[in-house]
């Protein structure tokens, strides 16, 4: 049985991990902060029926992720996965394919990669419907592994993988329309035709 | 296989093996391949340079979401937070002087 008086040594260092994921649910610092504290506060009263030597930190997400479901979710629709036109694997790679490298030991696709900003990438996950954003950022951003989400998000591990899988193709054409805006990758190419080096 | 400067994408799907490949690059990227399924991914790409790019461009990919979307933490929030659960604390074992 886990003891309360231990929480804060325990739990505190998840913090910055579980703001930066409400964040990303919440799409903003307000609603993001509420949620984390929010969280920290059922986790403690909860930290008695903690099992000791399981995975806190999958733990803690459960709670954030049940938390951001039931309180915080955007009553708004936005698009939901069904709605979205589902684009082939490799969408982002295809679409550099056959570039040369201005340096050595990098290629010239993951070159492009160096471009975007973290300001953009933000925005292409949190573009994403929620379903698709929560397994990709569980996934991605915090490494955990298909059993964990399944549990975080209580579906089963066929559901997250294909979450996941469609989240990431998703993610890829959102960052492939941003290249397209700053003229990082040009459009009119056919997929595997050679197109031009990024503009630096 | 003789390395090129430029290639076409058409050429990854060009065997079975690549196809293989491709189907599991996810899987492979997440750890979640059995150990004798990932040795067999990584003798194909030691032989395949086209699925190896393919590879690295999408681990990279993943080490960039990654490492983008990361938030420090307000001092306020973690201030905040202190206080809400001392404020817990001292609720749960009876209550002592609220807080203002």
């Amino acid at each position: 049985m886990a003891d309360q008086a231990q929480f804060a040594e325990l739990a505190m260092p998840h913090m910055a991990s579980l703001y930066s994921a409400a964040l990303r649910m919440t799409r903003n610092p307000v609603d993001a902060e509420d949620l984390v504290q929010e969280t920290y506060l059922k986790a403690y009263r909860a930290f008695g029926s903690f099992e000791e030597g399981t995975n806190l930190k999958a733990w803690l997400y459960r709670i954030l992720t049940n938390t951001f479901i039931n309180s915080y979710r955007a009553r708004r629709r936005r698009p939901e996965e069904s709605e979205l036109d589902d684009v082939e694997d490799l969408y982002l790679y295809r679409r550099l394919g056959g570039l040369e490298a201005a340096s050595a030991g990098r290629s010239a696709e993951e070159e492009v990669l160096d471009h975007f900003t973290e300001a953009e990438v933000k925005a292409a996950l949190e573009a994403l419907p929620e379903s698709f954003r929560l397994a990709v950022l569980l996934a991605d951003v915090e490494g955990f592994s298909y059993k964990e989400i399944a549990e975080i998000l209580d579906v089963p591990i066929g559901t997250v993988m294909s979450r996941l899988h469609r989240g990431r193709r998703a993610l890829q054409k959102a960052l492939h329309d941003f290249g397209v805006a700053r003229g990082l990758v040009t459009t009119g190419g056919t997929p595997g035709s050679q197109l031009e080096a990024p503009k630096r | 296989m003789e390395e090129s400067g430029s290639y076409r994408v058409e050429d990854l799907m060009a065997g079975g093996d690549c196809r293989d490949a491709l189907e599991t690059l996810y899987y492979f990227l997440d750890g979640e391949l059995t150990a004798e399924r990932r040795r067999a991914i990584e003798t194909h790409l030691q032989q395949c340079a086209p699925c190896l790019r393919a590879f690295d461009f999408e681990a990279e990919l993943k080490v960039v979401v990654a490492r983008s979307c990361r938030d420090k933490v307000p001092d306020h929030l973690r201030r905040r937070i202190e206080d809400a659960l001392g404020q817990a604390r001292r609720d749960a074992s009876g209550g002592g002087a609220p807080s203002v």
